[in-house]
């Protein structure tokens, strides 16, 4: 055996094998740290994007849904009308801005956005309590910031039960209990859906591990080739899968620092509790990650130029905020919306991060999200390895 | 510059396969361009082979066929024994491909790139090899420089250093001492020359004709057709060219003249001389003789340089091209 030969077997035993390959992602994995190390403005956006969107959004929620410019349109002149206005006037929920006297009245001062809530005391309203027939009380509510209208259409609710529990003496005592003497209609103008506080901030997490993985990989690939060095990268013996894992690896790191910053900054400020397991929470977190990051470095192999991966992540990313169920309750939606939605891993995420932080949900409770998170990350790791262009061709 | 002749080929008494470079009519076009075209070339281990030819005439698409960067159209052939169509994570092993345009991390330092490229190789100690090459190629007091900062002749010193730390069997050089100032480029060559000398067989794309003369073997590419190869000598002695050498006044004017004569397929000033040549001697002298006769200037019968050679060989593919 000559020199040569001898030479190209040891080169061979060290570049084939398990051990080997692990060797190349490591490579390539420490390369994207130290890469991402040296690049100030993405190493400054990671924990920046997460905290500014955090106190922006949770400054909406914690902005004091109080005050809120009301109009009343009065067509009754019962006792029970007026109880009802003096209550709202008394709780500070409720600033009367105006007293209208049509319908097109209070309409004209929803849309002109001068009250944000209108009140209809309906005709008849005293006599029909009186006589049992729950006539409707309408409250018009501006929903369009649903965040800010919540508190004080649940604050009515209650308000509506206490008075009319106090006035309705005597003989319609027996109307104060259930079903309650009047009901309250709630007409949610704009915007049909409302939110909670607290599904905020859980949704936000999803929403911005989204945005912000989907970038950090959609860039990586077309990155390489716009500068020159695929050409290198390529013409080593590292494999598609290699190379893909080892450039995901330390963006899940970014992403499990973004997914501590959210939780804690949650916590401290905007109270957000975690009911259930926070291993079982970060874990999923981590899951989730790693399917965005595939399906950005998926778009990474597809895209010829940082500008195409862009766009295409950006063209995800809007079913991800109106489908996914972060923006519109995922059950309001038609059946061929659900569907699409059902396939987004945020979809899955919210119902897992909501679940968790929210309700105490298990793994068990979890499962199916779990699994579909899964097969996601799996279908768009196999498009991104088959799609990996080997040659410059 | 002169630089001294090469060394003649080593001679290794080995049995691995002797010509490790080994293709057939390779072709590839992009779109509706042939950009190279029938390629059949063989190159012996151990040799130093220069590739030479114009702008854009296909040398690095040929290079990156070789090493699998590229698909042929049609075509075969192996590299190392191993077959380019099918084998080229093989092959990937044992060649060290120097791009020609700085091609490793610009945002990573001297040493974070041998690093990279050691444990890519699986080298059993990447920080002690990048070391050693740091060390051999000299670079130790820039080591912690990012390859984006370093001037043109670091930056080539290094993607060298990248390509010889797995300790490949064959290199592929695309023009790898470009924009290089003269001290850098023959220290450069001195270290082909070395690695040539280990059993390295390099395949070196340059412009430079000097460079061409240190090859032990050179080929000749124009317009995607590979039109002569062999040794510097073969390749003179093959062009079948005539040439004189015109020293005097007016020698602009007189080269201005000299191209629209039949006869004459090449005219090219060298300093304060013109290299006139032809393929068909009769021809040429019955062309040159009336300026011959007014006596003004020295006319003297010349060996062709290989220049000589070249232009003539571009002018020609031109014309058959256009
Ligand atoms: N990927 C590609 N797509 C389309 N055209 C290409 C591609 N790569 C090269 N070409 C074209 O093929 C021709 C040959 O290019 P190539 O780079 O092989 O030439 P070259 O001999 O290396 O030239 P140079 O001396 O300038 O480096 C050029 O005209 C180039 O524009
Ligand atoms: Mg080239």
């Amino acid at each position: 055996m000559t020199d040569f030969d001898r030479q190209m077997q040891e080169v061979d035993a060290r570049t084939r094998g398990a051990r080997a390959a692990f060797g190349r992602w490591w490579a390539t994995f420490i390369k994207e740290l130290i890469q991402l190390r040296r690049d100030r403005v993405t190493f400054a956006t990671m924990i920046l994007i997460p905290l500014i969107q955090l106190l922006l959004f949770g400054y909406a929620i914690n902005t004091d849904p109080k005050h809120l410019p009301t109009a009343v349109l009065i067509q009754d002149d019962s006792p029970f009308a007026r109880s009802f206005l003096a209550a709202m006037r008394a709780s500070d929920y409720f600033q009367m801005e105006a007293q209208a006297t049509t319908e097109a009245e209070v309409d004209a001062l929803m849309l002109s956005g001068r009250v944000q809530f209108a009140v209809q005391i309906p005709a008849h309203f005293g006599r029909d309590v009186i006589r049992g027939e729950r006539p409707a009380l309408l409250v018009i509510a501006d929903a369009t910031d649903p965040v800010a209208t919540g508190g004080a259409v649940s604050a009515l609710q209650g308000l509506a039960a206490n008075v009319f529990s106090r006035d309705l003496l005597g003989p319609a005592a027996n109307l104060a209990g259930k079903p309650g003497p009047f009901e309250l209609r709630v007409h949610r103008r704009y915007n049909p859906t409302g939110e909670t506080q607290l599904n905020i901030v859980p949704g936000l997490m999803g929403v911005i591990l989204t945005l912000t993985m989907l970038i950090y990989t959609a860039l990586s690939v077309t990155r390489e080739i716009e500068r020159g060095t695929m050409e290198s990268l390529l013409s080593m013996p590292i494999r598609p899968t290699e190379i893909m894992l080892g450039k995901i690896a330390p963006y899940a790191l970014v992403g499990g620092v973004q997914m501590a910053v959210i939780l804690t900054v949650g916590r401290l400020l905007f109270d957000v509790p975690v009911l259930g397991n926070i291993g079982l929470l970060v874990s999923l977190s981590m899951l989730f990650i790693v399917a965005n990051l595939s399906v950005g470095y998926t778009f990474s192999t597809v895209a010829t130029t940082q500008l195409q991966a862009m766009q295409m992540s950006f063209f995800f990313f809007l079913p991800n905020i109106l489908l996914s169920g972060f923006m519109f309750p995922f059950r309001g939606m038609p059946l061929w919306a659900q569907a699409i939605g059902e396939v987004i891993p945020l979809t899955h995420y919210l119902r897992i991060v909501r679940g968790i932080m929210l309700k105490g949900a298990t793994a068990s409770d979890l499962q199916s999200d779990m699994l579909a998170i899964a097969a996601f990350t799996l279908a768009a790791m196999t498009v991104a390895v088959v799609r990996f262009r080997q040659t410059l061709d | 510059m002169t630089m001294a002749a090469p060394s003649p080929a080593p001679a290794h008494d080995s049995g691995a396969p002797d010509v490790v470079i080994d293709v057939e009519g390779l072709s590839k076009s992009f779109g509706s361009r042939t950009v190279v075209r029938d390629l059949t070339m063989q190159v012996r281990r151990g040799l130093i082979y220069g590739f030479l030819g114009p702008n854009g005439s296909g040398k690095t698409t040929t290079i990156r066929m070789l090493c699998g960067l590229l698909t042929p159209d049609s075509g075969r052939g192996t590299c190392l024994g191993y077959d380019i169509l099918t084998q080229s994570a093989e092959i990937k092993r044992h060649v060290g491909y120097m791009t020609q345009r700085f091609s490793l991390y610009a945002d990573l330092t001297i040493r974070e790139n041998l690093e990279f490229v050691a444990r890519v190789y699986g080298l059993p100690h990447p920080r002690r090899a990048a070391r050693d090459a740091i060390a051999r190629l000299g670079l130790q007091n820039r080591a912690d420089q990012l390859a984006g900062e370093l001037s043109g002749g670091w930056k080539q010193r290094l993607a060298l250093g990248a390509c010889i730390l797995p300790s490949p069997q064959l290199l592929l050089l695309d023009e790898p001492t470009a924009g290089v100032d003269p001290k850098a480029r023959r220290d450069f060559w001195d270290e082909i020359h070395g690695l040539a000398h280990e059993g390295l067989t390099v395949l070196v794309s340059t412009h430079y004709m000097d460079e061409a003369e240190r090859c032990h073997e050179i080929a000749y590419i124009a317009y995607g057709d590979l039109l002569t190869h062999g040794t510097v000598a073969e390749v003179i002695a093959h062009a079948n060219l005539s040439t004189w050498t015109v020293t005097g006044p007016d020698l602009a004017e007189l080269g201005e003249k000299l191209k629209k004569t039949p006869g004459v397929d090449m005219v090219a000033t060298f300093g304060a001389a013109l290299h006139v040549a032809g393929r068909d001697a009769a021809k040429l002298e019955a062309a040159i003789a009336p300026y011959r006769q007014d006596g003004a200037r020295t006319w003297r019968p010349d060996e062709p340089t290989l220049e000589d050679v070249f232009i003539d060989l571009m002018g020609r593919s031109r014309d058959n091209f256009g």
